[in-house]
């Protein structure tokens, strides 16, 4: 337990986590890579067509749309995480982290919101419904521009960091209301189907967990990237940083 | 404490009283642009009301945010009333007044705008007014709790005007939600009463966190 705490504590240093985040980074995009080319095979070409619902290949939106709709609710939760921590323990780089995690968690909000639109109009004859699931879901995208448009109007870095963090933690409550948007309101958008039992054939149901984990690890290394430009960015003056970037110029731009 | 900080509230905005007058105006303008632009017959204004007089509400409070801390934020007065008092306290105390300023003249503006909406078109002493009152009642105290954790983060921000908006707009939708829906169940002659526990519990919810928080905020801004 004393050792987890300690590791948890030089995770604070930023030297530090540049250093072992860049020891990280290539396996986790090696795997990431793997992962969603095999997940994109499967899905895409070599899971059956839906013939039951007259959907055909429309089915394979699924294997995107709930990934990145999955994410775009646990990036929240990550965030309002890291700005905990930070606000609680002090911790600078957990405010890194959140930053990191916004756009990116932005990102996964539109491409579920996207994809949804586009599965929408075959299935259901509409582009766009205001039902819960997907007006919550909107929300959450606003929560995600709000706070990047917060912290960008800021001059001072850690006002900005704070200001942020607590919007990151207030705006939290939409998550569940999500989450159990389609459990309390009778609407458009289908209820639990992914973990429920038998809801989901075998053979749709393997490469749509080969994708969502895909899409997990596709996402920790996005915001791994951009939190080591971001330590870059804070730590311009750390004599590390200079050493960094004269070895990493010396180099050719290699490691 | 409280009680000091309120009578000081209430004393500047005495002084400055138009600008407490103009998001009233503006509530009042906005519900009457509609029959303008959409339709002057009684039954499409009906069943317009709940939701124009709730957006319009909305975007009045959302205007009159603009006067929250910000003056005192820069004339420093606000620093004063940080050192003087716990953050908690200071912002209990400026959404409490912000409340009585703006939130309760807009509940007792509401009838007169019930009216202009054809409320009660169809039928004779119905309830229809007291339950948009009582919407909003409820409803008001929600948003300007919210409003005072939007403002107190954008006050050290250089775009704030528009920001607070945005970062506001989608907390505040489910208030609106549930404020419409309740007058539009009491049109249809349903029962309403599940969305009035709802908006009851919104405010409580916000009531318990939005003085702490809007307080950890204020420190943030002016620290």
């Amino acid at each position: 337990m004393a050792k987890a705490w300690r590791w948890f504590h030089q995770l604070g240093s930023p030297k530090y986590l540049f250093q072992k985040t860049g020891q990280w980074l290539p396996w986790i995009w090696a795997v990431t890579l793997i992962l969603l080319a095999v997940g994109l095979y499967y899905s895409l070409w070599a899971s059956p067509i839906e013939a039951r619902q007259g959907q055909g290949h429309t089915v394979r939106i699924m294997y995107i749309h709930v990934p990145a709709a999955a994410l775009s609710m646990v990036a929240y939760v990550a965030m309002a995480i890291a700005a905990i921590i930070g606000l609680v323990w002090k911790m600078k780089m957990a405010f890194a982290v959140t930053r990191a995690i916004a756009p990116v968690g932005a990102a996964m909000t539109f491409l579920a919101l996207f994809t949804g639109s586009v599965w929408g109009k075959p299935t259901w004859g509409t582009w766009w419904e205001w039902d819960a699931r997907m007006t919550s879901e909107l929300l959450l995208l606003f929560l995600y521009l709000g706070y990047i448009a917060l912290h960008a109007s800021f001059s001072d870095r850690t006002k900005a960091d704070k200001a942020g963090a607590v919007l990151a933690i207030v705006g939290v409550i939409n998550i569940p209301i999500i989450y159990f948007s389609v459990k309390w309101w009778n609407t458009l958008h289908q209820g639990y189907s992914v973990t429920a039992k038998g809801a989901l054939a075998p053979e749709f149901q393997t490469p749509l967990f080969i994708m969502l984990g895909a899409t997990y690890l596709l996402f920790a290394a996005l915001v791994i990237m951009r939190l080591r430009a971001e330590i870059i960015l804070r730590n311009q003056k750390a004599r590390w940083v200079e050493e960094w970037a004269t070895q990493r110029s010396h180099n050719g731009g290699q490691s | 404490m409280i009680l000091t900080l309120l009578r000081r509230e209430l004393k500047v905005a005495r002084r400055n009283w138009i600008g407490l007058a103009i998001p009233l105006l503006f509530f009042i303008i906005v519900v009457s642009l509609f029959p303008f632009a959409v339709s002057p017959d009684a039954p499409v204004l009906q069943k317009l009301a709940p939701g124009v007089i709730w957006v319009a509400a909305l975007l009045s409070m959302l205007l009159s945010l603009e006067q929250f801390y910000r003056s005192d934020y820069q004339d420093g007065a606000l620093e004063q009333l940080l050192l003087m008092s716990s953050p908690t306290m200071v912002a209990t105390s400026k959404i409490i007044a912000h409340w009585l300023l703006t939130g309760l003249p807009l509940v007792i503006l509401s009838p007169l705008l019930g009216v202009l909406m054809q409320i009660n078109h169809g039928v004779e002493h119905s309830a229809h007014t007291w339950i948009l009152m009582l919407s909003l009642v409820l409803g008001t105290p929600t948003l300007c709790l919210l409003g005072a954790v939007g403002m107190s983060l954008t006050l050290a921000a250089s775009r704030n005007g528009l920001l607070v908006s945005i970062l506001i707009i989608p907390l505040y939708v489910p208030v609106l939600i549930f404020g419409a829906s309740t007058v539009t169940a009491s049109l249809e002659n349903m029962s309403y009463n599940g969305e009035l526990a709802i908006l009851g519990a919104f405010l409580l919810i916000t009531l318990v966190f939005a003085p702490f928080t809007s307080g950890r905020a204020l420190k943030i801004s002016v620290g």
